[in-house]
């Protein structure tokens, strides 16, 4: 039912239907620095992307840019193939769900879910039908009638995702949704926002800081710092293969060291030589994961494996699913490295302990200062 | 164990000195201004009149019979006529206000921040001229001879000889000049904490302009409203100033009817229960608003 709309529509205009195209954008506040600097972007149809950034990034000035609160200084914005520029907010077929909420207080659950649909003239018998179906769908028909302030941070999230749903919009903007909820709630909500996205195929812009959130809900993501998009992949590929040392550090622990090559598969770093399955061409970084590092006791350390350091734990943060080890080499180079705790006690090593690494060629990756 | 009730009551005992003390000259000067004489005046109600107006024994209820419109003379529209003029004018009065009140409430809250106590203070600070001066002022802007009046004939709006001023429209203009700054301020105060949020909301769910501003900003200034259609209409209902000035004899309203009463053609019994009757009004008014407020949701500080 939620997708009619896109099936009415012709054929070349529906392929483009929920995408979204930044050309340069950019965007200066008054007397600063650019808060978005000629950003190019290509959001896909019904993908479920992320704008990823610390805060102050400009990664909610880009989400309000698209929904029409903000016009960019420089460039242009296209939705699903149309041209913004002249299309004021309430002109765009681009629905947000807000980090507040902003559920309108004197109007109770019904009517909020219903004010878009209202404000486009549709008439009672319909609009009752379509509030109703969405409601079913996000479970919150049983409170229909209460008004905002007496519901719960969770409903209130799905209020607010159900206002904008039911306009069946080309694209959801969600700013920080689920910032304000506790972890479980945020966890659950997650969930169900991302197996909504999937259901109704829509285009879905969120806006996090998380970068736990950020990989769990995402197709691709976008990565965030001063205004500029530091790398735009899928999943796997931002976590898995940082472009830079702000992608690598922001998605997660890494372990980041100089490296000078000594052959084509060797380089020299503090650790001392390492093999490297990339090939090299000249001077850089090289990343590790900590979860890509292999630790074993020193009496059963393997023979004949490239990259092998001897060493001893200094740190063990023990953190349920696995603990995080800070372990210091023969020449002072300290490593981070992650275990999983999957057979409790004669896996897990206590500081003081002796234990020897191994850094596997193809886990290390040379990304860009 | 033996001593802690007394401790208690002793505490108890400071704290109730306390609220007396810091209480009590407010509730002394109620007392003595407010509650004596409101109870003088409802005795006097029920008193005859002499010849000079006085209040003299036998009791009567003769007073209310002469405020509903009965006399000597049999029945007469004249004071009911007097009470919805009020209403009318004091209604308008407000309505004018408020209409004024929204575009300046968001003028002043589009200015730097720097620069908005200074506005809101030339908009307090006519206030603080004597009334009479300033709807004086309105007498001579309005009156016969005068470019608004010109204006006026030209249209055709009022007789080539007459002015805007005396007359109903004038008491209009005069009452929401005066109670201009009592709207605006607690509209400003609740414009203030507005949620920007909401208003993009509505922008987003596709709502713009008139249906934008009715839809987020109004119902988050109604409080604010409220509280300036009270402050607005009461006293402007029960204004004596301006209709005596602005007014003549076709704009008369309550209060120049009470004023009448204790000073050009004495009768303070009748006086007195005017009084009495504008006052119960007055409250009910308050009650039906209250109950207003109430079914309009989330405007609780507008409930006095």
């Amino acid at each position: 039912m939620l997708t009619s709309q896109a099936q009415a529509l012709p054929a070349a205009l529906s392929a483009k239907r929920g995408a979204i195209s930044l050309f340069g954008i950019t965007r200066i506040f008054a007397g600063s620095i650019a808060a978005i600097d000629h950003i190019d972007l290509d959001i896909h149809p019904g993908e479920f992307f992320t704008l990823l950034g610390p805060s102050g990034c400009g990664k909610t000035t880009l989400l309000r840019m698209i929904a029409g609160f903000e016009a960019p200084d420089d460039g242009r914005i296209l939705i699903s193939g149309r041209e913004m520029q002249d299309v004021p907010a309430h002109k765009r077929a681009v629905n947000t769900v807000f980090q507040s909420y902003a559920l309108f207080p004197h109007l109770n659950v019904e009517q909020n879910i219903g004010f878009g649909l209202r404000m486009r003239g549709i008439k009672n018998p319909e609009r009752k039908k379509r509030v109703d179906a969405i409601m079913e769908l996000m479970q919150i028909g049983a409170f229909a009638k209460r008004s905002a302030a007496q519901l719960s941070g969770g409903q209130r999230q799905r209020v607010a995702l159900a206002r904008a749903l039911v306009n069946e919009p080309e694209v959801v903007l969600l700013d920080e949704p689920l910032s304000a909820l506790d972890a479980k709630l945020r966890a659950e909500l997650q969930i169900e926002l991302l197996r909504m996205q999937k259901r109704l195929g829509m285009t879905f812009v969120f806006v996090t800081h998380d970068q736990h959130e950020a990989l769990v809900m995402s197709d691709r993501i976008g990565v965030m710092s001063k205004g500029k998009i530091e790398q735009v992949g899928p999943v796997l590929d931002v976590y898995e293969k940082p472009k830079n040392v702000f992608v690598a550090e922001f998605l997660g622990l890494s372990n980041i060291w100089p490296f000078t090559p000594t052959g084509a598969h060797t380089a020299q770093t503090p650790l001392g030589e390492l093999t490297i399955a990339a090939p090299l061409q000249g001077p850089g970084l090289a990343m590790i994961r900590p979860e890509k590092i292999w630790i074993y006791n020193d009496t059963a350390v393997p023979k004949d494996q490239a990259n092998l350091f001897m060493g001893v734990v200094r740190e063990a943060i023990y953190m349920g699913a696995s603990t995080q080890y800070r372990i210091e080499l023969a020449n002072g180079q300290s490593v981070l490295a992650f275990d999983t705790n999957n057979q409790a006690a004669e896996r897990s090593w206590r500081p003081d302990e002796p234990v020897a690494v191994e850094l596997k060629p193809d886990n290390i990756m040379l990304i860009e200062p | 164990m033996s001593t802690m009730p007394s401790e208690v009551a002793i505490e108890a005992g400071r704290q109730r000195l306390r609220l007396w003390v810091t209480a009590g000259p407010g509730l002394v000067w109620i007392m003595l201004f407010l509650l004596i004489p409101s109870a003088i005046l409802l005795g006097i109600a029920f008193f005859s009149a002499d010849d000079y107006g006085n209040p003299v024994l036998p009791l009567s209820l003769s007073p209310f019979q002469q405020v509903a419109g009965y006399s000597l003379l049999g029945w007469d529209s004249g004071n009911i006529a007097i009470f919805l003029r009020s209403l009318a004018q004091a209604g308008t009065a407000t309505l004018v206000s408020a209409a004024l009140s929204y575009p300046l409430v968001f003028f002043i809250m589009s200015r730097p921040e720097s620069l908005r106590p200074l506005l809101l203070l030339f908009i307090i600070l006519p206030s603080w001229t004597n009334q009479v001066v300033r709807t004086y002022a309105w007498l001579e802007l309005l009156g016969p001879n005068a470019p608004v009046s010109w204006l006026a004939h030209a249209l055709h709006l009022v007789p080539p000889d007459l002015g805007l001023a005396p007359g109903s429209f004038a008491v209009t203009t005069g009452l929401a000049y005066n109670y201009l700054p009592y709207m605006i301020v607690p509209l400003y105060a609740s414009a203030e904490k507005l949620d920007w949020t909401l208003v993009e909301a509505g922008r987003d769910l596709y709502a713009s302009g008139a249906r934008l501003f009715w839809s987020t900003v109004f119902p988050q200034t109604l409080p604010g409203l409220l509280s300036g259609v009270i402050f607005v209409a009461i006293p402007a209902f029960g204004d004596y100033v301006v209709p005596q000035l602005l007014g003549g004899d076709r704009a008369l309203m309550i209060g120049s009817l009470i004023a009448n009463q204790f000073t050009e053609t004495p009768d303070w019994p009748y006086g007195a229960a005017l009084t009495i009757i504008m006052l119960v009004f007055t409250g009910l008014g308050l009650v039906a608003f209250r109950i207003l407020t109430r079914k309009l949701g989330g405007a609780e500080e507008a409930t006095i």
